[in-house]
């Protein structure tokens, strides 16, 4: 039973670096449509960014954080300006291809400047934790805590704030947002500036268990899509609740199923929910 | 009418300069290159008529891809099956197993599609990167036999190599040329522009779209089969992401749903990467931003760009010439190019 609950906790543990990522990706498609493969490559810079800030400038970690955050959001406005804006009346095919050129991109730049290396991360918080009789590290801990401060946080900037708001409206509505006077292109900034930064966020406290290197997004931004589908494309809530129900299933299969394929996992319950619903799982009424 | 003969003539051409090449420049090396970019040329094709004529963007290609060259391994080495056979058996099963996946895949669109082939390509990557036994997992596969000798031919050698790749090349164009310009192709273009309206005409979209998908998935895995001959070494690596890349960047370089891009483009590129050799692994950064670039200023790559300039030239001269007949024939060059 321990061991169970034990598993149940990698679990949350994973399922919430799972979340943070699917939720940038979602806000970004709800707003502009697109499906930003580019997302893992910002997830990725986002973990050299905070490592750099500790390793060559000896910033504290929450500090390296929060400037890898601001990075990363900037980068990612860069992108909606200098690529997704021209193509905004584009057909979806040629964002799709611009933002897997970018993704080739962004990672042979991570490779010429910090090499092809797998790169350790330290963390201030390696100690180990008991727990009602569970062990755990604190990093683990934070990243379960830290996941849903901010999911806290950014519910009630969408709902309570009036900026949040107008991301909501826009996602609802492009034109009834415009003609209502909301300047799309403030939002579509703001949406890209929020989801660089949660993917900055997610990489930061993952890498700590995880490695540092150019290829770590790859796996991560493909889980992030099958969580979007599963939970409905631009849906905040499905995006939560996809990524918890991902790493469960993921921390379970890898135990009892097998080790080696548990990363098949998230691509098996994508074909097969696709198979039985081609739209997704939790599709908004009155959108496609 | 001078516009088709031209363009044949430009083919002819292209063809002679092809058979020629070996005698033109004897030198192993730049041989190998070209055989090499030749197959990337069919597959090439195969992603053309499923993403530039058809509309739907697959990335299991390169998945395909693998598949085939792993088919033709596992059963010339493992199975000892003679090797056209296991050729021609390794693309028919490719072709099926795509069929199987087109059946599902292709009741999503869009968006939907692309990451769902996305992850179908990894998974087939993933399968061959741990199936050990099979495929030989990250070792990789060696020994594959090059072509087997037909009657009195033999393909050992590397012209005879060329000459063999560049006919099924000639014969994938070949048979490409007549999708295209049939109604078939016509069905694939009108459910690119508009699927409602392609099924409000009375055009059965499921299953045109299957066949294309089939199809396209025969061409990519034929080349992948060449693959295996030709280099006679596999590594689960040809099934990646990257290689989907590669095919993707090819194809838009040289211009999507268009007859003559898949040679521009995969020609173009090879001898860009020649060039950039001493850049290795960093040739991303200069081909990431091309491609995103491209996407935005010229989303029909080297060929759209000269057969928009063309038409533009033609549209001109004509309007100044005859005025009220040329939007009629500019619109059915229209329809021609897609």
């Amino acid at each position: 039973m321990e061991f169970f609950i034990q598993q149940l906790l990698n679990g949350l543990t994973v399922g919430s670096v799972y979340s943070l990522v699917a939720l940038g990706l979602t806000l970004v498609y709800g707003i502009l449509h697109i499906p930003n493969f580019a997302h893992g490559a910002l997830y990725m810079m986002g973990g050299y960014v905070t490592l750099t800030m500790m390793s060559k400038s000896g910033l504290p970690y929450w500090l390296a954080i929060v400037i890898s955050m601001i990075v990363i959001g900037t980068l990612g406005v860069l992108l909606e300006r200098l690529v997704f804006y021209p193509l905004r009346d584009a057909p979806p095919l040629h964002d799709k291809i611009a933002a897997i050129g970018i993704l080739l991109f962004l990672e042979a730049f991570a490779q010429f400047v910090w090499g092809a290396d797998y790169q350790t991360m330290p963390t201030p918080y390696g100690k180990v934790v008991n727990l009602f009789g569970l062990t755990l590290t604190a990093q683990r801990l934070l990243i379960i805590t830290s996941t849903i401060a901010i999911m806290v946080l950014l519910y009630f900037f969408l709902k309570k704030t009036f900026i949040g708001a107008t991301i909501i409206a826009m996602s609802q509505n492009r034109e009834g947002a415009n003609l209502v006077g909301i300047n799309i292109n403030k939002v579509a900034m703001m949406t890209f500036m929020i989801s660089g930064s949660l993917a900055a966020l997610a990489a930061s406290l993952a890498s700590p268990i995880n490695l540092v290197f150019p290829g770590m997004g790859h796996l991560v931004i493909l889980k992030a899509f099958v969580i979007i589908i599963l939970g409905g494309m631009g849906s905040v809530p499905g995006a939560i609740i996809g990524g918890y129900i991902l790493g469960f299933s993921e921390s379970l299969g890898a135990t009892y199923i097998s080790n080696d394929y548990k990363d098949i996992i998230a691509f098996v319950i994508l074909v097969i929910i696709l198979t039985i619903k081609p739209t997704g799982l939790f599709v908004r009424r009155g959108q496609s | 009418m001078i516009a088709v003969l031209k363009q044949k003539k430009i083919a002819a051409l292209a063809i002679l300069f092809a058979l020629a090449f070996p005698l033109l420049i004897p030198n192993n090396y730049y041989l190998h290159m070209m055989t090499l970019s030749f197959i990337w040329m069919i597959a090439v094709y195969g992603l053309n008529l499923l993403a530039g004529y058809t509309g739907y963007l697959s990335l299991a290609h390169a998945g395909f891809f693998a598949i085939g060259a792993y088919t033709l391994a596992i059963l010339t080495v493992k199975a000892g099956l003679n090797f056209w056979l296991a050729f021609f058996l390794s693309c028919v099963i490719s072709s099926f197993i795509g069929f199987l996946v087109g059946l599902v895949a292709l009741r999503t669109k869009e968006h939907f599609f692309a990451i769902y082939t996305l992850c179908v390509g990894y998974i087939i990557y993933l399968v061959i990167d741990k199936w050990d036994s099979l495929t030989g997992g990250v070792r990789g596969f060696i020994g594959i036999p090059s072509p087997a000798n037909i009657g009195p031919i033999s393909f050992q050698t590397p012209v005879s190599q060329y000459y063999l790749v560049l006919f099924f090349l000639l014969l994938v164009v070949f048979v490409m040329y007549r999708i295209v310009y049939s109604l078939t192709g016509r069905t694939y273009i009108a459910i690119r522009n508009s699927e409602e309206l392609a099924l409000t005409i009375g055009i059965s979209t499921m299953k045109d779209k299957l066949v294309s998908f089939v199809l396209s998935i025969f061409f990519t895995s034929l080349a992948g089969a060449l693959y295996a001959s030709f280099i006679r070494f596999l590594g689960p690596d040809i099934g990646y992401i990257s290689v989907m890349f590669d095919l993707l960047i090819f194809l838009l370089v040289g211009g999507i749903g268009t007859m003559s891009g898949p040679v521009v483009g995969t020609l173009l590129m090879t001898s860009i990467s020649q060039q950039l050799q001493f850049l290795q692994d960093y040739r991303m950064l200069i081909f990431g931003p091309i491609l995103t670039l491209l996407v935005i200023f010229y989303p029909r790559g080297v060929v759209g760009g000269v057969i928009h300039w063309k038409t533009k030239r033609t549209e001109n001269n004509r309007d100044s010439r005859v005025g009220k007949i040329s939007s009629h024939s500019s619109n059915e060059k229209q329809v021609k190019e897609g």
